[in-house]
């Protein structure tokens, strides 16, 4: 039996996308009352939800924590029914840990967090379906549930997956094609400044094909950025006008 | 864009799991037409708007066709020619022909990336308008169909929307009657291929090339059924699973076609079982994968020895006959003989090619169903259907089967094409390629896109990552005439008194880039195939004679090996670069060995040259004193006439010292670069090894060294190298070449393997620890995936998924070992063609020989002044047999009175033996010692044509 098809010869991906298109993106702000800032989002198949505290006074041991800015805790976890197969433990292993630094990285390049000296914010990120770019739509969630929380950022953090097969790179990847083992990049940017918070390759890929592959992910994110502030006004629009009533 | 989406839920064997999966539906997908309105235009329209083709009878007007799946895989040779053009083909039909045959799946994408043929692939599964979901109880077949359908339904009414003047018609063709009848009913226009074709006003002669294929349900039972009927692949597979069937591969025995071995694919341990007769051989053919029964032990029987041509002129299906000749096999074998034995219960997989022949043609004169023999003796006939039959005769044509129905004797086919007449060169030379499967054709389009534009120059981005050694004075050293130069060398002094030596090796990999449809063709070509007057290329010859090759006084892009030695050619350092070479001179081995040994010239090739002469002798040195070995074969190169190319003389090869300089420092470069790529990648780096042979495999050279008196020693390739140097006989020269050459029929095939997937890397011939392919990429692809893995390990390309994945690589393996055999074997059999020729027109001689090999009923010789081998028989049918007296000990046969010995002298009388057009033979006969009764005398006698001796093995 032949393997599958990723990008068949008239430009087409095996759900029916083109090289740099988007999955469909579908969010909401504001899901829980009890946290400062909540939103779920759903990246295709891939779905999200970011819970985020504070900032509020540290927790725990102070030792670690630094003296001029706020600490940045993040905990990325997956739900047991995410993937095909259940999963044994839904955080603290070896992948979320990892998962979790990075959106610690991440977001402490984008907090202002020297606003806030000792003190915490808290950014917990479930993963409630796995499709593909897992840590990209978590950003992207913890981005909507900071704003809804109201914590001052440089800019909106969006991530998107970008790979490479077939001399051409493909935009936002899920989960088929994440599991064909080509060259996968994770870019986290500041859209308007055209910052990178985080970038991720996890495997070779020539210096010659980083641009086009580092372009494709950089298109993509603007694209996002669009969406996700257009979720923002609509979020803020019904609450004005809820307001106003 | 994204206009919708829907869930599609499969589960996978093994444990049900629910996988959802994403699929959007699109408003932006073309029809294809050019210029259409609606669609706003694709940027390459593939469909004309005014669609051309062929006038038919039943659809006078302009129309595109529309092939359903089946008939795609089965009449893609219609499909191909170039009467049928503006065809839409659907991504539904494209994707199931590719899980169901990938030769078709590429011959359709070649056809629908030729422009001129007006194809079009249409996405109708990610079409808003024309996907559809599974219906519940709809198999995936019916659904398929009816996405067809539904696509038909959609163009049709595009196509109306569109109101052009002529009214275009859309025509769904489909062999299948069910499918026929639902699209009827739903006002589609559908034909079957053959209605079609038939229907073709001035194209009478695609007729022939239908494939006759006769639904197997709807199959119109006439004769009596003569096969048990095959199970569906189901019900095999669970037969496999518990143990209740075998599953093998089934290979047809070429001396008797009433049997056949069938090889087990098991788990570690490789078995035989043997099929007899031709109901429990069931329809099977070379090369397809089977599922076997095995009978009872009451009914397992030996191998037969009888040898069984079916090729007497029989036309009908004459079952009873061919019992009577299975019963011949079962007699007089005595119980240690027997093995298992079984039938063949069903099909796992088809493995049927366009096969070469000739045609039979049918006694009946109006006939026109006639029979097929292929040129494969392992390849039952064929009955197709043609009214050409007269002009077929005597051709070569190349026939592909359809099917095999329970109730014929033969399968059916169809006729694809014809290549010429038998006996001529070009026709003969294309039998063999195809025999032999080697790709041939010329390359299509889309491999071509990929060749660089011309004209082509190194620019700044080629530069990156690359070395500019332009100053250094390299040159090439090659055998006259070569255009694809692989390799060129320079040498000069370092400041320090040491010697720097370089390998430079055509760049061959920054052309060819991973995955691409040139890179797959080079792949699946494996090598290029060098016969006696013609070139079968891997890759373009726009790389392989221009750009790649390695040329005298222009800019080449290399991948370069660079030591640092001392005088005694001790390695000091090593390092690999791309680099941009300009090579100062082309030489042939006998120009550079003039340059090195005239004492006037002194220029900087001629130092150069002198440098890595040096080096080279005690680089030789070395190896041999590890224990490398020296074989002999003797390598034959025929003149040829220049005007009508027939080849007029022949001559060996001479070795000249420049070719063992050349040889030297390939291997020293194919040594470092497998160590390197070892070092990097010691699960995925692709090497060749050369096992030791069995020490069995010595007998026959330690028995016949014996009757000469001397010792040969095998317990170690040195021992064995020594022992052959020591090997001297004053009054007898030739001995030590002919003991060589003997050796070299002891050893074992050097194969290409993946690091991780072996333990065992030494190669034997050459002593090394580790060795792999690096220094001729433009006609070897393995060298290629070599250049691939170094170029990553010092990091001037990328990688690729395909690269580091052993079990791929391990595939690429095989395929490159079965081509690198079949070459060979083509090879062989055009020096065995072109030594026809030759005798053809040298009419008949007598000439020296010495012998190689002593068997049961024959001699097997060889004759120096050609390179020729041919085997001599003492028996023949019509004549009264001699007495044989095999002694397996010494090993010697005595013929009546004479005794013959390994590497005794004769002489032998060489013709061409062409009383069967399909298989011409050289024939030998024994001139000197004369024999009472089996010898011939000097001149020429007339052939009986009932002889027929045993095939001759023509070896290099
Ligand atoms: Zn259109």
């Amino acid at each position: 039996m032949a393997g599958l098809e990723l990008l068949s010869e008239q430009g087409f991906r095996l759900d029916g996308r083109r090289a740099g298109e988007l999955r469909q993106l579908r969010a909401r702000m504001g899901v829980f009352a009890q946290a400062d800032g909540s939103a779920y989002l759903e990246q295709g198949n891939t779905k999200a939800l970011a819970v985020v505290y504070g900032p509020h006074e540290l927790r725990g041991s102070r030792g670690k924590a630094p003296h001029a800015q706020a600490l940045v805790n993040c905990q990325y976890s997956m739900a047991t029914f995410s993937t095909a197969e259940r999963k044994r433990r839904p955080h603290g292993d070896r992948a979320s840990a990892e998962m979790s630094l990075h959106l610690k990285q991440t977001f402490e390049a984008a907090l202002l967090t020297r606003l806030f000296p000792r003190s915490q914010i808290d950014i917990y990120v479930q993963i409630l379906q796995a499709d593909g770019g897992n840590y990209c739509a978590a950003v992207n969630a913890a981005t909507l549930a900071l704003l809804d929380a109201g914590i001052p950022m440089r800019d909106y953090v969006c991530a998107c997956s970008a790979g490479f097969l077939e001399d051409t790179a493909l935009a936002d990847l899920n989960y088929v094609e994440e599991a064909a083992g080509g060259p996968q990049l994770a870019l986290a940017l500041l859209p308007q400044a055209q910052h990178i918070a985080l970038l991720e390759l996890n495997a070779r890929l020539h210096q010659d094909h980083l641009p086009r592959v580092l372009d494709a992910a950089t298109q993509a994110c603007r694209h996002l950025h669009a969406l996700l502030d257009r979720v923002v006004r609509e979020h803020l629009r019904d609450a004005a006008a809820l307001l106003g009533k | 864009m994204l206009t919708s989406r829907t869930f599609l839920k499969r589960t996978r064997a093994g444990a049900v799991r629910k996988i959802v999966r994403e699929h959007y539906l699109r408003d932006d997908i073309g029809c294809g037409l050019g210029g259409c309105a609606l669609c706003g235009g694709e940027s390459r329209p593939a469909l004309e708007a005014r669609p051309g083709g062929a006038a038919s009878s039943l659809c006078p007007g302009p129309h595109f066709l529309l092939p359903d799946t089946n008939l795609l895989l089965h009449q893609i040779d219609i499909l191909e020619d170039p009467v049928i053009t503006n065809v839409i083909i659907l991504q539904t039909v494209l994707q199931e022909v590719r899980n169901r045959s990938a030769p078709v799946y590429k011959r359709i994408k070649d056809v629908i990336n030729k422009q001129e043929k007006h194809f079009y692939s249409f996405t109708n599964e990610h079409h808003k308008d024309t996907y559809i979901e599974q219906e519940k109880g709809e198999n995936s077949n019916d659904r398929n169909d009816r996405a067809i359908r539904v696509a038909v339904k959609w163009y049709s009414e595009h196509l109306q929307k569109l109101q052009m003047e002529e009214k275009v018609q859309i025509i769904l063709l489909t062999n299948d009657r069910k499918n026929k009848e639902k699209a009827v009913e739903e006002g589609i226009t559908a034909y079957t291929c053959e209605e079609y074709i038939k229907s073709l006003i001035a194209n009478p002669e695609l007729v022939d090339r239908l494939a006759s294929l006769n639904d197997e349900g709807n199959e119109i039972e006439t004769g009596r059924i003569i096969f048990a009927e095959h199970l569906p692949l189901s019900k095999l597979q669970q037969g496999i699973k518990s143990n209740l069937y075998l599953q093998g591969t089934f290979r047809a025995n070429r001396e008797n076609y009433l049997e056949a071995t069938v090889w087990i694919h098991g788990d570690g341990e490789e078995k035989e079982i043997i099929i007899q007769g031709l109901r429990n051989l069931n329809r099977a053919v070379h090369e397809d994968i089977v599922a076997v029964e095995l009978l009872p032990k009451a009914a397992w029987a030996a191998p037969s020895s009888v040898v069984l041509h079916d090729d007497e002129n029989q036309n009908e299906d004459d079952v009873e006959q061919e019992e009577e000749k299975e019963k011949s096999l079962r007699t007089s074998s005595s119980n240690s003989m027997l093995r298992p034995t079984g039938r063949v219960v069903g099909i796992i997989k088809r493995n049927w090619r366009p096969f070469c022949g000739m045609l039979s043609k049918s006694q009946i004169k109006e006939a026109r169903r006639h029979l097929f023999t292929p040129a494969d003796r392992r390849i039952p006939r064929i009955r197709i259907e043609t009214r050409q039959a007269s002009t077929l005769e005597g051709q070569r044509i190349i026939v592909a089967i359809d099917g095999w129905p329970r109730n014929s004797r033969y399968p059916n086919g169809h006729f694809v094409k014809n290549l010429g007449a038998a006996g001529d060169k070009e026709t003969e030379t294309e039998v063999l390629l195809l025999e032999h499967d080697v790709p041939h054709q010329p390359f299509s389009q889309s491999v071509l896109s990929f060749l660089p534009k011309m004209p082509w120059s190194i620019t700044d981005q080629d530069m990156k990552c690359r070395e500019d050694l332009r100053h250094l004075c390299v040159c090439s050293v090659d055998p006259p005439g070569c255009t694809d130069i692989d390799d060129a060398l320079h040498c000069r002094v370092l400041e320090n008194g040491n010697l720097e030596v370089g390998v430079h090796i055509a760049d061959v990999s920054h052309f060819i880039r991973p995955g691409n449809a040139l890179d797959q063709e080079s792949a699946k070509r494996g090598t290029t195939v060098y016969l006696c007057e013609k070139r079968i290329d891997m890759v373009p010859e726009l790389l392989s004679s221009n750009l790649c090759s390695l040329r005298s006084n222009v800019d080449r892009l290399a991948f370069s090996c660079i030591w640092e030695m001392n005088h005694s050619a001790e390695i000091l350092k090593t390092r690999f670069t791309k680099s941009v070479i300009n090579s100062k001179a082309s030489l042939t081995y006998a120009e550079a060995q003039m340059k090195i040994d005239s004492p006037s010239m002194n220029d900087d090739i001629t130092t150069s040259l002198r440098g890595l002469n040096k080096l080279a002798r005690i680089l030789k040195k070395c190896r041999i004193d590890n224990g490398a070995l020296t074989l002999s074969s003797p390598e034959v190169r025929f003149h040829m006439d220049s005007e009508t190319h027939d080849p007029i003389d022949l001559q060996t090869k001479e070795l000249k010292e420049t070719n063992s300089m050349v040889e030297e420092f390939m291997l020293l470069a194919n040594i470092s670069v497998a160590q390197k790529i070892y070092d990097e990648f010691s699960e995925h780096a692709l090497l060749r090894k050369h096992p030791a042979p069995p020490p069995s495999n010595y007998d026959i050279l330690v028995k016949a060294a014996k009757s000469k008196g001397l010792e040969i020693k095998t317990d170690s390739a040195k021992a064995l190298a020594d022992s052959l140097d020591s090997a001297e006989f004053p009054s007898f020269p030739y001995l030590n070449t002919l003991l060589r050459i003997l050796a070299t029929r002891c050893m074992m095939q050097a194969v290409y393997f993946c690091s991780g997937m072996d333990n065992d890397f030494h190669h034997y011939g050459l002593a090394s620890p580790i060795y792999t392919h690096f220094t001729s990429p433009i006609r070897r692809y393995a060298d290629i995936i070599v250049h691939r893995l170094l170029a990553v390990a010092i990091g001037a390309d990328c990688t690729y998924p395909d690269l580091t994945d052993k079990h791929k690589l391990a595939d690429l393996c095989r395929n490159l070992n079965y081509r690198h055999k079949m070459a060979q074997y083509a090879q062989r059999a055009s020096v065995a063609f072109h030594t026809q020729l030759f005798f053809k027109s040298k009419g008949v001689v007598n000439e020296e020989a010495y012998i190689l090999f002593v068997r049961k009923n024959a001699i097997v010789v060889l004759i120096p002044k050609y390179g020729l081998e041919g085997t001599v028989f003492f028996e023949e049918k019509d004549k009264p047999k001699p007495t044989l007296l095999y002694n397996d000990e010494v090993p010697s046969l005595t013929v009546e009175s004479t005794t013959f010995y390994t590497f005794d002298r004769v002489t032998v009388n060489i013709m061409l033996d062409a009383s069967n057009v399909q298989h011409q033979k050289i024939r030998m006969a024994l001139v000197e010692p004369k024999l009472v009764g089996t010898s011939v005398p000097s001149q020429a006698t007339q052939l009986n044509s009932n002889n027929e001796p045993k095939k001759k093995k023509l070896k290099e």
